[in-house]
C-alpha cells in the first residue's frame, strides 16, 4: 500500500492555555513506498483519464442502440418524445439518452457492489481488525489484487488498506452518476466512455469485497480442489429445522453457521441458501447447501421447507416478506439496504425477538447486527419448526385441477410471461387432469410469477407449475465445486503461453443471472461442450449454479466430470458475483506474470494486451440485473468481449464490430509501426445471441486474437468451423478473414479451405506484434 | 387499437400501422426497390397446417425475388430443404448493417428499402425493430409474425393461428399471381 494514515494520539497535554485530554489528530495520509514496481500513467484514474482508450474501442465497436422506450421521463420537462432524430427539451437526442440509461444502469450496478464491499469491509475490520492481512492464496498468489493494482496503482496488504480504495470508488460513482443529470453530458460517446469507467471501478469494488471475505473468513484460497457441495431443491433435509438465506452479503449467514457450531447444533439445523449468499456460505462451510439460482426463490419458499428466511441484500424478491407469511415462516432482514418495512430490532434482546417471531406476534424483524441475526435465526428455526410442520403454499393436485377449470382462456398469463411460455395450453390440459404440460414448463420457467399477477382469476400459476413438477424437483440433487477464489500465479505461468499463443483455444467465463430463454440447462451444455474441447471454462454466480444442474448417464454433474484447475478442460467455479474479478484478474495476471508487463496503474497498456492477445470471452446467458451490466462493461474496457442471451438485447445497446469494414481492423505492428490488417478479431465487444447454437459458434469465433500463432489460430479455426458445421449446418462464410497465412489452415480441412480462399481472392498477410497504442511502437519504419 | 403481444411492451408515440388487409404486404413488397427477408429460428418451430413456416418463406422469397438472411442457426433448416439462403448472420449483425446508409447490401448493390422480419423471439425482434425505427428512418419494416410488433412500420395485430395462416396465404397468392 502506498498511502498510510498519519495519526497522532495525545492522552494528556498541559500548556499555558489549558489541559488537553484524549486528543486524536489525523493528518491526511503519508506515502509508504514498499512496492518496487514503477507506477504507470493512470493511478486512481478520473472519469476522463482513460477516455482516449475508450474512444479507440468505440471507433471499432460502435454502439447500436435499440431503445426500450421512445420517450425520456427523467425530468419535468418531459415526457419528451425522442423518436427518430427528435431532441428533448434539454437538447438530448435518442442515442445520448440510451447511453445515459446504460450509464445509469452501470452506476446502479457499480454502486451496489461498492456499497456491498464497504459494508463487508467495515464489518470485517470490526471483527478481525484493520491489520488483518490480505491473503487470497498464500505463497501461490503473490498478485493478490490484480484489478486494484492495475486500476489504482496500490497494493493492499491489510483489511484497513481497502478503505482508501473504497473512498476512491465511491467518489467515482458519484461523479459518474452526476453526469446523468439533466443538462450535463450531451454526447453518446462520452456517456459510453463513462459506462466503461463505471464497469472498471465496479471490477475493483467486487475485488475488494471478495479478497476481504476470502482473507477474513478463510474461504478456499485459490484452491482447484475446493470441496464439492450439495446443490438443488432435492438436497435439503426437510426433517430438520431449515434456515434459508437469500442475497449476496454473507456475514449474517456466517454468523448463523458460527452460532450453530458454538452451540453444538451444527448437525441439527440445515443452512440453505439462494443466489450468491448461498455460494459464499458454502465457501465458509461446505455442509451448507445451495438450493439454486435466483429463479428458485419463489418455488423454494412456497415449498414450505424453510422455517426461517434471512435476507441480506441484492436480487431478493421485493415480496419476500409476503411470500414468507404465506408459509408462516418468520423473516429476518439483515441489511440496511433492504429493510422491507420491518421494525428495527437491532438493539432488542435476542430472546425477545425470537419470542415475537415464534409466536407470530411479528412476521419479521430488521436486525442490523450479523451476530444477533445468527443467534435469532437459529433459535427461531428450532422453535418454529415443530409449530409450522413445513406448512406450504403449494396446492395439491386436486386444487390444481379445480383451479385450472376456472381459467378464462384470456391469455394474459402467456402475454405476461417473459419467455412466452404456452401456459394457457398447459392449464387447459390441467383442467382435464393432465399435468404433464405444466411440468414441462418448469424447465424453462424463470420463476418471476408475472403469470400470477396477470391472472384475472388470481390462480397461483407458478405454484401449479411447481406442483406438477414435484417429481423433477425431488430429483434435483447435484454437486457444485465451492468457489475457489483467485487463480494461482503458478497456474498463470503454466497456461499463459498456450493461451496467448492460441494453443489453449480460449478462456470462456459463464457468469451472471438466471434470466434464461430456455432454462439453465443450456449453461451446463455450453460449459461442457467447451470444456470437452479443452477450453478453460470459468463460472461464477447464478451461472455457476446452473452449470451444476445437469447429470450425465452415470449420474455425474459437470463439476465432478471436469477438474477445477485453471487449465485446459477445466470447469472452474471462482465463486459469487463479487468473485468475477478473479476472471478479469486471470487475464491481467497473464499480461503481468507471463508477459512481464508492468501492472501498476498501467490500465491502457494491459487492456491493449488483453484485447489483442488473450482469447477470453464472457458469457452472461441470463443477464438480468444492473450489476450484470456493470460487470460486462468492466470486461469491455479490458478488451474482453461479452455475449448475452436474447433477453440481454433489452440492455438496449450493443457494441458491434463490422467485419465487412476492412478499415476498422488495422493495428500497429509494435516492431515497426506499420499498420497491419488483422481481421475482425474479436469481432464484437457486446452482443446478444438469439439462440444457444448461434452463441456457441460466436463464442468460438470471439476467442481469436491478432497475436495467435499459426498453430494456435489453426486450433481455434478448427473449433469455429466444427461448431458452425454441427450447429448451423454450414461452413462459416468468413474464414478467409481469419486466415493470415496458409499455416493458419487446419490441416484436416486444407484442400477445402484452399478452394474457398481462392474463390474469395484471399492474399497472405503478415502477423504483427499487435497494438492499438502508438506509444508502444518500438521502432518506426 | 392493437396491443403489443407482451402486455408491458408499450413503445411510445410512434407505433406500427396495422396490416388490416394482407395485400398491403404484397403491395409493399412489389413496390419496394430492394426488399429483404430476415428469418429467425422460431420459423422452424412453427407449423402451418402441416408445413413448416420455413417452406412457406422459401416460396415467398422466390415469388417476390427477395433475398433471405437466416439468423441464428436457422440456416440449417433451409439447407436441409436444399435451399441456400443469400446470407446467414446474427440478427444484430443484419440490423446493424441495415442502420448504416452506406451498407452495400448482400449483393453489393446498396442498402435495402424494405426489411421484413419473421420468426425471432418477440422481445428480441421488438428491440431490434425499435433500433431500426429510430436510427434507420428510410427503411420500412414489416413484421410478418402473428403478434403485433409496435416498433415495425407495419405489423399484423395479434392474430389466432387460423387467421394468420389465411393472411400468409393471401400474400403468397398475390405475389405469385402478379408475378405471372
Amino acid at each position: 500500500m502506498t498511502k498510510k494514515e498519519f495519526l497522532v494520539k495525545i492522552e494528556e497535554l498541559k500548556t499555558d492555555i489549558g489541559i488537553l485530554k484524549n486528543l486524536e489528530l489525523s493528518i491526511g495520509k503519508i506515502i509508504e513506498e514498499t512496492w518496487k514496481e514503477k507506477p504507470g500513467p493512470t493511478p486512481f484514474p478520473s472519469i476522463t483519464d482513460l477516455r482516449e482508450w475508450d474512444f479507440k474501442l468505440l471507433r471499432r465497436y460502435r454502439p447500436f442502440y435499440m431503445p426500450f422506450c421512445d420517450v425520456c421521463c427523467l425530468c419535468t420537462f418531459g415526457k419528451c418524445d425522442l423518436t427518430g432524430d427528435k431532441r428533448g427539451a434539454c437538447g438530448l437526442n435518442m442515442a445520448a439518452q440510451q447511453s445515459r440509461i446504460v450509464l445509469l444502469a452501470c452506476c446502479i450496478g457499480a454502486a451496489t457492489h461498492i456499497a456491498h464491499a464497504r459494508h463487508l469491509v467495515e464489518h470485517l475490520i470490526e471483527k478481525f481488525g484493520r491489520d488483518h492481512p490480505i491473503d487470497v492464496g498464500g505463497v501461490n498468489v503473490e498478485v493478490e489484487a490484480p484489478v486494484t493494482r492495475l486500476v489504482c496503482g496500490v497494493r493492499p496488504r491489510k483489511l484497513g488498506d481497502l478503505e482508501d480504495v473504497l473512498d476512491y470508488l465511491e467518489g467515482q460513482v458519484t461523479h459518474l452518476l452526476s453526469a446523468t443529470h439533466t443538462g450535463q453530458e450531451g454526447s453518446n460517446l462520452d456517456f459510453e466512455s463513462k459506462v466503461l469507467h463505471a464497469g472498471m471501478i465496479d471490477q475493483v469494488g467486487m475485488e475488494i469485497a471478495d479478497i476481504a471475505q476470502i482473507s477474513a473468513y478463510n474461504f478456499p484460497k485459490a484452491d482447484p480442489d475446493a470441496p464439492l457441495v450439495d446443490i438443488g431443491l432435492g438436497v435439503v433435509d426437510a426433517s430438520k429445522p431449515v434456515i434459508m438465506v437469500i442475497g449476496h452479503n454473507v456475514p449474517p449467514a456466517v454468523e448463523i453457521v458460527d452460532y450453530l457450531q458454538e452451540t453444538g447444533l451444527h448437525d441439527m439445523v440445515e443452512v440453505t441458501g439462494l443466489c450468491c449468499t448461498a455460494i459464499d456460505i458454502t465457501r465458509y462451510d461446505s455442509k451448507a447447501k445451495i438450493v439454486g439460482p435466483i429463479s428458485w426463490q419463489l418455488r423454494y419458499i412456497r415449498s414450505g421447507i424453510p422455517d426461517v428466511i434471512v435476507v441480506d441484500e441484492q436480487c431478493i424478491r421485493a415480496d419476500s416478506l409476503i411470500e414468507a407469511q404465506k408459509i408462516k415462516a418468520p423473516l429476518i432482514a439483515a441489511s440496511p439496504k433492504n429493510c422491507l418495512g420491518l421494525p428495527d430490532r437491532t438493539n432488542d434482546p435476542a430472546d425477545e425477538i425470537v419470542a415475537d417471531l415464534v409466536s407470530g406476534k411479528a412476521p419479521g424483524a430488521l436486525i442490523l447486527d450479523p451476530e444477533k441475526v445468527g443467534e435469532v435465526a437459529v433459535k427461531t428455526a428450532i422453535q418454529v419448526a415443530p409449530k409450522r410442520r413445513k406448512f406450504k403454499a403449494i396446492p395439491d393436485v386436486k386444487d390444481v385441477i379445480e383451479g385450472a377449470k376456472r381459467c378464462r382462456r384470456c391469455n394474459q398469463c402467456r402475454r405476461a410471461c417473459p419467455n412466452d411460455l404456452d401456459i394457457p395450453k398447459a392449464i387447459e390440459d390441467a383442467a382435464k387432469g393432465r399435468l404433464e404440460r405444466l411440468a414441462e414448463l418448469y424447465d424453462e420457467c424463470i420463476g418471476c410469477a408475472r403469470c400470477e399477477s396477470a391472472c384475472p382469476e388470481d390462480l397461483p400459476i407458478h405454484s401449479f407449475i411447481v406442483k406438477a413438477a414435484e417429481k423433477k424437483i425431488k430429483e434435483e440433487t447435484y454437486k457444485i465445486r465451492a468457489g475457489r477464489g483467485a487463480i494461482q500465479d503458478v497456474e498463470i505461468r503454466e497456461v499463459g503461453g498456450p493461451i496467448v499463443f492460441g494453443e489453449i483455444p480460449g478462456v470462456i467465463a459463464f457468469v451472471g443471472c438466471a434470466n434464461y430463454p430456455k432454462g439453465g440447462r443450456e449453461i451446463a451444455e455450453m460449459a461442457m461442450e467447451f470444456a470437452n474441447r479443452r477450453y478453460i471454462v470459468l463460472t461464477s454466480g447464478c451461472a455457476a449454479m446452473s452449470a451444476a444442474m445437469y447429470k450425465n448417464e452415470e449420474g455425474k454433474t459437470p463439476y465432478e466430470i471436469f477438474h477445477g484447475a485453471f487449465d485446459a478442460g477445466g470447469i472452474v467455479n471462482v465463486g459469487s458475483c463479487v468473485s468475477n474479478p478473479h476472471i478479469a484478474g486471470a487475464a491481467i495476471k497473464i499480461a503481468s506474470i507471463f508477459a512481464r508487463k508492468n501492472l501498476r496503474a498501467n490500465y491502457e497498456e494491459i487492456a491493449d494486451y488483453i484485447l489483442n492477445r488473450i482469447g477470453a470471452v464472457g458469457v452472461a446467458w441470463g443477464a438480468m440485473s444492473q450489476k450484470a451490466a456493470a460487470i460486462a462493461s468492466g470486461f469491455w474496457r479490458l478488451g474482453v468481449p461479452v455475449v448475452v442471451g436474447p433477453h440481454g438485447a433489452k440492455y438496449r445497446r450493443m457494441l458491434l464490430g463490422r467485419k465487412d469494414r476492412e478499415e476498422d481492423w488495422y493495428v500497429y505492428d509494435a516492431r515497426t509501426g506499420e499498420k497491419v490488417y488483422v481481421g475482425p478479431a474479436p469481432e464484437h465487444l457486446f452482443y446478444a445471441a438469439e439462440t444457444k447454437e448461434e452463441a456457441m459458434v460466436m463464442i468460438a469465433k470471439l476467442c481469436m486474437r491478432p497475436s495467435d500463432t499459426t498453430k494456435g489460430r489453426a486450433i481455434k479455426l478448427t473449433h469455429y468451423i466444427d461448431l458452425s458445421r454441427r450447429l448451423l449446418g454450414v461452413m462459416p462464410d468468413d474464414i478467409h478473414l481469419f486466415i493470415r497465412t496458409k499455416a493458419d489452415i487446419p490441416i484436416t480441412m486444407r484442400d477445402e479451405i484452399l478452394k474457398i480462399l481462392e474463390e474469395k481472392g484471399w492474399k497472405e498477410r503478415k502477423i504483427p506484434d499487435p497494438t492499438l497504442l502508438p506509444r508502444l511502437i518500438r521502432r518506426r519504419k | 387499437m392493437a396491443e403489443p403481444w407482451q402486455t408491458a411492451e408499450i413503445p411510445g408515440p410512434k407505433k406500427a400501422l396495422l396490416i388490416t388487409k394482407p395485400k398491403i404486404v404484397s403491395a409493399m413488397i412489389r413496390r419496394a426497390k430492394r426488399p429483404i427477408l430476415i428469418v429467425g429460428h422460431e420459423s422452424a418451430e412453427i407449423d402451418l397446417n402441416g408445413e413448416s413456416l420455413i417452406d412457406y418463406l422459401i416460396r415467398l422469397s422466390k415469388h417476390a425475388g427477395m433475398p433471405i438472411v437466416a439468423t441464428a442457426h436457422t440456416v440449417r433448416y433451409f439447407i436441409q430443404r436444399g435451399f441456400r439462403p443469400d446470407a446467414w448472420m446474427p440478427i444484430l449483425d443484419v440490423a446493424n448493417r441495415l442502420r448504416d446508409p452506406g451498407w452495400s447490401g448482400l449483393d453489393g448493390n446498396g442498402q435495402y428499402d424494405l426489411a421484413i422480419f419473421v420468426g425471432i423471439q418477440y422481445y428480441m425482434e421488438w428491440v431490434v425493430l425499435s433500433g431500426l425505427k429510430h436510427f434507420s428512418p428510410k427503411i420500412k419494416t414489416i413484421s410478418l409474425d402473428r403478434f403485433y410488433q409496435p416498433h415495425a412500420s407495419w405489423s399484423f395485430p395479434n392474430l389466432n393461428m387460423k387467421d394468420w395462416i389465411a393472411c400468409l396465404k393471401v400474400i403468397e397468392e398475390d405475389l405469385k399471381e402478379r408475378r405471372g
